[in-house]
């Protein structure tokens, strides 16, 4: 490493965060080859013959040999994987059969939509589910606290393609409250330039109204459903976080000291409640990265999640597994996002390394 | 329950409950029924238990139950997509079959997979978490790196993935959710048998000889298992939920098989009109899943004292 060659004394002089922050690094990087290793595998090792996964059964012999040299079968199994291992990062995930284009641009092509119907997500889970949380927990045992558990239960519990069509029918088809699949009416579709691939974003700094209306009343639902999924997670954790706050002797103290309840409960018990929530923030928005796969399938939403089936359906394994892959990344680097973030929120973790 | 031997004649009750077992089986079913007892209080989680009873209940005579045949249709000209009625409870569906005999046969498929992947993952991460935890230094270093990259994925997504080279199947389906379900407990039972390991009884063990094998098997698994048990029933409602994910998107059983994901995907063409066909499975699994989710709370409050607060 590059401070193996610096003295004794300028190494103590190096924050004490940056021994935690390679740690952390060297996780990820395991994890990611981990990770490749894994793709690989599905890949190449688990179908009798990739061969055939490319290219269908009913391809002549010479098509067979060539496309069997091609992937590189004949060589031992180690050297594929490394020759896989330099495609990835050189960001080649090789093309799909279906589009015929590389898959990395596919999928950079699809994945504005997943993010922005995450981000919707996640905002709403959020607002709902933390003040849910603490709620719950100040009042635990109580009627409230019950119908909290229950509402989060229920998320928990409902398959959420389930919900979304159910919630397409109710809606869209009997109350036309909602704009139906897809991210926009056709109509708006070209009254507005694509720059970020956010349809929000992009409307909202156009001006372009109607149409900002218009891919809200798509997103509404999708990103309600989405929501809630998460809000079910965080507003339990959050209760059980802020439960842990609440009967420490902190509060005892600020309570004898006069302060106002609320102000115990939002300001002293919420801020120390609020570093482990952060991880679980983080963490559910990758999750909703899975559920996305289902809830983009049921309202005809064209990102990675509807990419991924799509390409399932065609057996075009390769942009399937590039689609695993990328989706992978995200949740590891997530993963470290929060790691970061709880190092940097609590005093105690950077001074146990 | 069967008759138990009771030695001075008290009742049954009281010779569970004393506070002085006389043999390790008294105390045992002592403890066990001390356990019931609590979770009785419990109505939701017992509520929990009774759903899933009648699940298993439905699968074993969906035969006897079921009041029409769950894969061959009635009269395709008059029997298609018929609304609920007192013939059929839940209606038809495109195929002019009885939903309700579909879900109740669908009931063994859901059942089938659960109580496979249960089996094959169960296993696997109590194996890899107390072999982790019990030796510690490199091993215990290579086999949670192994688990954290699997824990890496989304769990539906590693699935897909499997499933996709697989081939499409409820074999390669519990195969597949199996292979993504047994990390956490990988983590849980390493937990557990970090602060097992170092107890002194188990030094107590060692120095009598016994091998590391035998300590793990005997000494440390039967201690892991109550935390895991609970992880899994917790679990199972999420492997419900991946199951129907995977049906719906037709890479789980395969047609004309009554899963209860596959249904609701076969109802979406209908979805407008026809509301029933995909409601009425997607209720079937809510009710399962939400029956297992509290029935694992329930359990966990009862087995679990440091959850409880």
């Amino acid at each position: 490493m590059a401070d193996a060659d610096l003295g004794e004394g300028r190494r103590r002089a190096l924050p004490e965060w940056v021994p935690a922050l390679a740690r952390i690094l060297g996780t990820v990087a395991v994890t990611m080859l981990g990770l490749m290793l894994i793709t690989f595998f599905i890949g190449r090792v688990v179908p009798v013959d990739p061969v055939i996964l490319v290219i269908g059964d009913r391809a002549p012999k010479s098509v067979y040999d060539r496309t069997f040299i091609e992937l590189g079968l004949d060589k031992p199994i180690w050297q594929q994987f490394l020759i896989y291992l330099g495609q990835v990062f050189q960001g080649d995930l090789g093309d799909s059969f279906l589009t015929k284009r590389p898959i990395i641009s596919d999928i950079a092509r699809v994945f504005p939509a997943t993010l922005e119907l995450a981000t919707v997500g996640i905002l709403i889970g959020t607002l709902f589910g933390v003040p849910l949380g603490v709620f719950a927990a100040v009042r635990q045992g109580k009627l409230a606290d019950q119908v909290v558990r229950v509402v989060g239960l229920i998320g928990y519990s409902a398959p959420i393609f389930w919900l979304g069509l159910l919630g397409l029918l109710l809606f869209y088809a009997r109350l036309h409250w909602i704009g139906g699949p897809g991210r926009v009416d056709i109509s708006f579709e070209y009254s507005f330039t694509n720059r970020t691939g956010l349809m929000l974003l992009d409307t909202a700094m156009q001006g372009e109204w109607a149409a900002f209306r218009n891919v809200v009343g798509h997103i509404a639902l999708p990103g309600a459903l989405l929501g809630y999924l998460s809000m079910a997670y965080i507003s339990r954790m959050s209760r059980s976080f802020m439960l842990n706050e609440l009967g420490q002797e902190y509060i005892t103290t600020a309570r004898v000291k006069g302060v106002p309840e609320r102000r115990i409960i939002w300001v002293h018990a919420l801020r120390n409640a609020a570093v482990p929530l952060v991880t679980v923030i983080a963490l559910s928005y990758a999750g909703l990265l899975e559920g996305a796969v289902l809830t983009e399938t049921v309202f005809s939403w064209p990102g990675l999640g509807q990419y991924l089936t799509n390409s399932l359906q065609k057996a075009d394994m390769n942009a399937v597994l590039g689609c695993t892959l990328v989706i992978g990344t995200i949740y590891i680097g997530l993963n470290l996002l929060s790691d970061l973030l709880y190092t940097l929120l609590d005093p105690r973790v950077r001074r146990r390394t | 329950m069967t008759a138990l031997p009771t030695p001075t004649g008290g009742s049954r009750r009281e010779w569970l409950l004393t506070d002085r077992p006389q043999s390790r089986r008294q105390a045992r079913l002592g403890q066990a029924y001390r356990t019931w007892l609590a979770f009785r209080g419990n109505w939701l989680a017992m509520l929990g238990l009774g759903i899933v009873l009648a699940l298993i209940f439905l699968a074993i005579f969906a035969d006897v139950i079921a009041p029409y045949h769950p894969t061959i249709g009635g009269d395709l000209r008059t029997e298609r997509l018929l609304p609920p009625s007192w013939e059929h409870w839940m209606g038809t569906d495109g195929q002019a079959r009885d939903i309700l005999s579909r879900i109740i046969y669908g009931a063994r498929l859901t059942l089938l997979v659960v109580t496979l992947v249960a089996l094959i993952a169960t296993p696997i991460g109590l194996l890899v978490g107390t072999v982790a935890g019990y030796f510690g230094g490199w091993v215990d270093t290579i086999l949670m790196r192994i688990t954290d990259i699997f824990l890496a994925f989304p769990r539906l997504i590693l699935a897909l993935a499997f499933v996709a080279a697989l081939g499409p199947g409820i074999e390669n389906a519990i195969i597949a959710i199996a292979i993504t379900s047994w990390p956490p407990y990988a983590r849980l039972a390493r937990a557990e048998t970090l602060t097992i390991r170092d107890q002194d009884y188990i030094a107590a063990t060692r120095l009598q000889g016994a091998g590391s094998a035998r300590i793990i098997w005997k000494h440390v698994v039967p201690l892991c298992m109550s935390s895991v048990i609970i992880r899994v029933t917790l679990d199972m409602a999420g492997i419900i939920l991946t199951a129907a994910g995977l049906g719906f998107l037709g890479l789980g059983a395969q047609p004309p098989q009554p899963e209860w994901g596959a249904m609701i995907a076969d109802g979406r063409r209908f979805i407008i009109d026809q509301w029933w066909v995909a409601t009425m499975p997607g209720l079937a699994i809510f009710t399962v899943s939400l029956a297992f989710n509290l029935l694992g709370d329930g359990l966990r409050d009862v087995l679990d004292p440091k959850a409880r607060k």
